[in-house]
Order: structure tokens, then C-alpha cells, then sequence
């Protein structure tokens, strides 16, 4: 009848989460139907890890666990299409458990590990050493495999092997694949079991040297930029593959004007293509690197207002189907040097929920329902996978919120071994408050 | 009257006043360097650090002997004398000066903002002498001190400055001092070598060199490095020099004699034809004459020293 976790299961990284009773009563919740845009102020009764009853339940009679959500909203376990692990290979940076820490404290009960390891994850035992990491823990792991053997672009990796093992989608994120016929060759491999390829457009030739985007704020600060036509092109030449090859292509952190434009004819002339967009994509443009903040350094690099505008605008009208972070850790030590040497990347999984409602819900006005769909039903659709819908007789598998909560970023309470955040700071609108996976309830500020 | 401003690590955003202030400070200090005995007590007790990360005469020199002209002491740390090569960082070498109590350091660096990131590490004053393609505010401060001398005012007066515009710090750091003192600016060079939106500078820009001499009083010419033909910024030194080169040639056919400027080193015959950098209507000597007495006006009104 507790709602307190219990005091040895806070903390640190193994024990921020916790069984619950086989039944659960989940009290005076706010269940919405992200797809009808309704939504049900109901009690949700929990038996063996599945939803039972939506309604009104009675608690004097109940045996077993009650948790009054006080008017919390209950949306399908928020799952996270882009994320940096870091193990095997820099444990300093991040841990897969660390990293799953971080993930229940931004509200995600699944992530997708991207395959820059070291060494990459391009074989069935590293895919199998991470699935086991996460066998009894809240965080539902969904690996995603490096498109060609140690990511250089020339060789496949034994594909059918590795969807056996558990891969959910193959990618050579941090760059792209650069060769036209290997991409082809990946593509109509993939198809054949309807799983995406997920690539991080970059034409490496026309990005060469650069560290920022190319534009106003480059020539001004004298770095060398990234133009946004080194995203566009291999967005357009991706596409195109898509529509003549067929299979799943997904545009990883979508960042140019271009590129969403792309995406949208080519959605309209029925390519199967999808594209995500990272919160930091949306929230920061050039600007912030006015005084060479490396926490404001990533690949692709923030843009500008014409690109956010272009990004909000495809995000409503679906053009962009999913919220992915890019979770990237990286050490005080690698980050604190200068501009040219710091590497790509921030952390995302903590501040993802607040940054999309204060920016997409209250600053440009998209409804919040579509919001919530692109971190917790599209990403589940994008893979293929069942969307944990909360429906009587589903699994349960989900987030709990409060959307209008108001909070401060503080990276020193991050859950990530990384602190590189260009939010510190910040007041966001809108916290996850916990998430329930299965027999596990995790809650996130614990 | 000190700078309100604790570190020089541009000239954007430095207002007409405090440019003028450095200058006619500078002149000051140039009459100290024509006594017989040319040096004064103004900095004794001082601590200044050259951080050279970046090979580097002319401006080493120039910082190093506006100090002790100053009567400052003086720590010299360039690339290959440092730890730097042993792996230390920035960061490391920051808070190694910091430990031993520098009052201003001047740092000459490869990476864009490195000046940036060393003011906000440590307690004593800043001197950008080159960050990258960003800024070398004292180039450009000497520049227009040596400008004053020749022409009296800089108002309306025509710089075009010449070559590679992206890769130069020295054209920044003039973009932002010459157009704030009055100057007209024209960019010209191969269209690969201005930078992207130079447009939100107020500055013409110009491809045909042609055009810029037809237009200018005052050439800047930049040094055009060997190694962006590799990268195809241009196709070869010849056409370079052929179509963008600051030849005898060109300069007998335009309507008047044009003042030349550079900011070493030259590539003689490339850019800059050697009998224009040492005719009469050169000025790159007086810059490095004025490039001493401008750096210890900087050293002077940074220290706080009244």
C-alpha cells in the first residue's frame, strides 16, 4: 500500500527501480487516446503485469498496491530511437546501465543502442552482451546494429544473424554510408525482414572539417562549417534508393529545412520513409555557440530559426514521425578543451520530455497529445514493434507524467556518468513522473 | 583613461572611442620607441605570458618587445618548448599560469575561440594574437594606426582587402575596425575564398581584383596559403597569381597610385609583386614599426596601470 520506494532501492545506477504487487491500482489518472486526441480522467488496475480494468475501481475492496497519480497523465512507455551507450568500449563516458539509469529518469522505458561501440556492435555477441545487461531491469533494450562490418562502410554485417539475435534496425550512425551501391545492397538486404536502415545523412566530403553549421555564425566565429546541402544531398539520395529499392529507410536527427522538405514530397509521391528529430534540433539554433560553448557541439550541428520553423512545421503535419535524443555522453575532460577539439554530442534522455512540451506545446503551439505520440506510439511504429497502448489487456508498458510540471535542469543530478548539457539551467515545463514495465516501477526523480 | 574590458579578444563589438583611445595611446608610445633609451617603467612588476601555439615571428616578436619596452617580465611559451607536444592541454597550461600568477597572457592559437576559452579559465587579463580564421585584433588595430598616419582620418576611406578571406583572421578583425571608424570595405578574391554570408558584414564584395583596384584607395593584400589550392579553393598558384595577384602590371593601368598593405608573410611574386611591397607606396614596414607601439598600448590599457 506504499507509494515510497523503499530506501535500498535508491541511490544509484542497479537500484532506482523496484518490483510492484501482482496487482496494482493506479489511482486517478488521466488516460488520453493520443490518436482520438480524447482523453479519460480513469483509476487503471494492473494484475500480473497486464491492464486489467480502465475506470472507475474501487480501492476498499482492493488487495494489493494503490498509487494515487493525483491527476497524472498515463501514456504508452516512451522509447527512444537514438541512443549512445558508449558500452562496450568507453565505460567512462557511459554505461549501458547508466545510460538505462538516465532513461528512467527522463521517463523512456525503451531505448535503441546505436552501434558506434568499441569495438562497433556488428556481431551477434555484442548484441546478445547488451540484451543480457537489460534481462531483469525496467528498460526494454532494442539494439540497433552497424550496417557494415566495423562501421567503414564497405562490408555488410551478417544481417539475418543478427535480426535472429535481437537488432531491431542497422545504422553506421556518425556517419553515413558513403558508397551508393553498399547502401543499396543494405537496403535490399534489410528488406527482407522489414526492418529499417537508419541513416545519419552526412555527405562526408562536403562536411569535411567542419564543426558547426555553415552560415552566418561560422564565417563570424572563423569555424569551419557543416552546410546544410551535406545533409540534404544524402537525404535526397537516400530517398531516392528508398523509391526504387523498396525496404524501410528512417533519416536519423533530421536538422535542414531541406531535408524536411525532402522527406515530405517523398512521403507524398508514398516512399517508405520516416525521420526523427533530436529536442536539441528544435530548441537551440547557432546562436547558442556565440561564445564556443562545446555543450552546444553536435553532428548534425544546431541550425537555424528558418530550420526550427521548418522542423515544428513537419513535426505537425507528420512530415517528422518520431522525437529521438541522441543521447551522446561525453567527459568533462573531452569536452572542456577547444572548440575544434571537442567531440559531437549531448546528453538528451533526461530533459527530451521537458524540452518537447516547453518548446513544440508552449512556444509553438502543437498539440500536446501529438507530442507525446512522437516519444511513445511512432518510434514502436517506425520499428515494426506493438505499441504498448493503455488498453485493457495490453502489457503493461508506461510513462507517467505531468505536463504541466515545472522544473529546473540541473546537470549535477543527472543520472548519465556525462554531464555535457548546453540545458543547465533551463526551467522546463513538463516531467515524467515514473514509469511502470512489466513488474518493474521506476519512479524519476528517486 | 583605462579599457573598461578586461581582455582583447576581438575587435567586434569594440566601439569607435576605445579604438581611437588604443590608437592615439599607441602613438604615445611610438614617440617612446624613437628615444635612445626606449623604454619606460609603466608595466615593472608585471607578469606577461606569450602562449604561442602557433608558429609565429613577426608577432611574437612584435608582443615580446612591446613588454619590454614596458618593462614587464616576460614568459615565452611556444609549441615546441612546451608540454603541449607531451599532451598537456589548454586547460592544464591555463591553470599552470594561473598557479603562478600571470597578470596577461597573449595566446596565439590554431583553434577558433581558444582565447575565449582561456578568459573564462583564468583570473588575469587576455590577448587574442590570433585564434584561427576568427580574429587578431592587434593586426588589425596596427593596420589602422598605420592607416591614421598616412591618410589623418579613415572616414570614407576605400580598403580592399585581397585574397583569402574565409581562412584570415586579419580580415575579420579589420572588417570590424575599419567599417567602426569610418572606412569603406571591399572583400575580393575567388568566390570560394569569401566566406559564406560575408553579406551580413557592411562590406562590398568583389571577384574581379580589377574592379577592387578601380575602386580602392588602400590594397590589403593576404597571403594565400599553398595548401588550399589541395583543397580546390583555387586551381593552381598560377591562375591565382594571374587573376588575382597584385601585379606591377595592374597597378600601371589604374587611374591612380594606390597605397599596398600586407600582413607578412608575403609569398612574393604570388600575391604581392616585390617591387610593389618595397615601393614607396608600401606601408608593410611601417605596420610592423606601429604593430610595437599598438601592442604595448594594449599591454598598457588592459593592466589597469594608470
Amino acid at each position: 500500500m506504499s507509494t515510497k520506494l523503499n530506501k535500498s532501492y535508491s541511490g544509484n545506477a542497479q537500484q532506482i527501480y523496484r518490483t510492484v504487487d501482482d496487482a496494482l491500482l493506479l489511482k486517478n489518472a488521466v488516460v488520453p487516446d493520443l490518436n482520438k486526441k480524447t482523453e479519460l480522467k480513469a483509476d487503471v488496475l494492473i494484475k500480473n503485469g497486464v491492464i486489467e480494468q480502465i475506470g472507475n475501481v474501487d480501492d476498499l475492496s482492493f488487495k494489493g498496491e494503490v498509487i494515487d497519480l493525483n491527476g497524472k497523465m498515463i501514456i504508452p512507455g516512451m522509447l527512444d530511437l537514438h541512443v549512445h551507450f558508449r558500452e562496450p568500449g568507453r565505460e567512462d563516458k557511459e554505461t549501458l546501465m547508466s545510460g538505462a539509469a538516465a532513461a528512467l529518469a527522463g521517463g523512456f522505458t525503451g531505448v535503441c543502442t546505436m552501434p558506434n561501440t568499441t569495438p562497433a556492435t556488428d556481431n551477434r555477441e555484442i548484441v546478445e552482451f547488451i540484451i543480457e545487461q537489460f534481462e531483469h531491469h525496467p528498460i526494454d533494450v532494442y539494439p540497433i546494429a552497424a550496417i557494415t562490418l566495423e562501421r567503414k562502410g564497405e562490408q555488410l554485417v551478417e544481417m539475418a544473424e543478427l535480426v535472429d539475435a535481437g537488432v531491431v534496425g542497422f545504422s553506421d550512425d556518425g556517419s553515413s554510408v558513403s558508397n551508393g551501391q553498399v547502401l543499396r545492397r543494405a537496403l535490399e538486404y534489410a528488406r527482407m525482414f522489414n526492418i529499417p536502415i537508419i541513416e545519419h545523412c552526412e555527405d562526408e566530403q562536403l562536411a569535411v572539417g567542419g564543426v558547426m553549421n555553415e552560415g552566418a555564425m561560422s564565417t563570424k566565429l572563423g569555424l569551419t562549417g557543416m552546410s546544410s546541402i551535406a545533409e540534404d544531398v544524402v537525404v535526397a539520395r537516400n530517398i531516392m534508393l528508398a523509391e526504387y529499392i523498396g525496404g524501410k529507410m528512417h533519416i536519423a536527427h533530421i536538422s535542414t529545412a531541406g531535408a524536411v522538405e525532402l522527406v515530405r514530397q517523398a512521403k507524398l509521391r508514398g516512399v517508405s520513409v520516416t525521420a526523427e528529430v533530436t529536442p536539441h534540433h528544435f530548441s537551440l539554433t547557432e546562436d547558442a555557440l556565440e561564445n564556443y560553448d562545446t555543450n552546444c557541439k553536435m553532428s548534425p550541428p544546431l541550425r537555424t530559426q528558418k530550420d526550427i520553423d521548418a522542423i515544428v512545421k513537419g513535426l505537425k503535419d507528420g512530415t517528422i514521425d518520431a522525437i529521438a535524443t541522441d543521447h551522446a555522453p561525453h567527459t568533462e575532460e573531452e569536452k572542456n578543451v577547444e572548440f575544434d577539439h571537442a567531440p559531437f554530442g549531448i546528453l538528451g534522455l533526461e530533459t527530451a520530455l521537458g524540452l518537447a512540451i516547453t518548446e513544440l506545446v508552449k512556444k509553438y503551439k502543437m498539440s500536446l497529445y501529438d507530442v507525446l505520440k512522437k516519444l511513445s506510439v511512432t518510434p514502436y511504429q517506425i520499428l515494426g514493434l506493438d505499441v504498448p497502448y493503455i488498453e485493457v489487456g495490453h502489457k503493461v508498458n508506461m510513462t507517467i507524467l505531468d505536463p504541466k510540471q515545472k522544473w529546473i535542469v540541473d546537470k549535477n543530478k543527472s543520472r548519465s556518468r556525462s554531464r555535457n548539457t548546453p540545458f543547465h539551467g533551463w526551467e522546463l515545463t513538463g516531467k515524467p513522473w515514473g514509469v511502470i514495465n512489466g513488474k518493474f516501477l521506476a519512479l524519476c526523480d528517486s | 583613461m583605462s579599457l573598461i574590458r578586461k581582455h582583447l579578444l576581438g575587435l567586434e563589438g569594440v566601439e569607435k572611442d576605445e579604438l581611437n583611445h588604443i590608437i592615439q595611446t599607441a602613438t604615445s608610445f611610438k614617440e617612446v620607441l624613437s628615444r635612445p633609451f626606449p623604454k619606460v617603467p609603466t608595466l615593472r612588476g608585471k607578469t606577461i605570458v606569450n602562449l604561442f601555439f602557433e608558429a609565429s615571428t613577426r608577432t611574437r616578436f612584435s608582443f615580446e618587445l612591446a613588454e619590454k619596452r614596458l618593462s614587464a617580465d616576460t614568459l615565452n611559451f611556444s609549441v615546441s618548448a612546451s608540454a603541449v607536444k607531451k599532451g598537456e592541454s589548454l586547460r592544464d597550461t591555463a591553470q599552470n599560469i594561473e598557479a603562478m600568477k600571470v597578470d596577461m597572457v597573449v595566446i596565439r592559437h590554431a583553434a577558433a575561440g581558444a582565447p575565449h576559452f582561456l578568459a573564462n579559465c583564468i583570473k588575469g587579463s587576455v590577448i587574442n594574437a590570433g585564434d584561427g580564421c576568427h580574429e587578431h585584433p592587434t593586426q588589425a588595430l596596427l593596420d589602422m594606426m598605420t592607416l591614421l598616419e598616412k591618410f589623418g582620418d579613415l572616414q570614407g576611406l576605400r580598403v580592399a582587402i585581397i585574397g583569402d578571406v574565409l581562412h584570415s583572421r586579419v580580415a575579420r578583425s579589420n572588417v570590424y575596425g575599419l567599417t567602426k571608424m569610418g572606412a569603406e570595405v571591399a572583400l575580393c578574391g575567388p568566390s570560394p575564398l569569401i566566406p559564406i554570408r560575408a553579406d551580413q558584414w557592411p562590406v562590398k564584395i568583389m571577384n574581379n581584383v580589377d574592379d577592387a583596384i578601380f575602386w580602392a584607395d588602400v590594397l590589403m593584400v593576404l597571403r594565400i596559403q599553398m595548401e588550399r589550392q589541395q583543397a580546390n579553393f583555387f586551381p593552381s598558384l598560377r591562375e591565382y597569381h594571374n587573376y588575382f595577384g597584385i601585379t606591377v602590371d595592374r597597378l600601371n593601368r589604374a587611374r591612380k597610385t594606390l597605397t599596398i598593405m600586407h600582413p607578412g608573410p608575403i609569398n612574393r611574386g604570388i600575391e604581392l609583386d616585390s617591387e610593389l611591397a618595397d615601393s614607396e607606396h608600401s606601408l608593410i614596414l611601417d605596420q610592423v614599426t606601429n604593430g610595437v607601439a599598438v601592442r604595448m598600448a594594449v599591454l598598457y590599457l588592459l593592466s589597469g596601470e594608470k
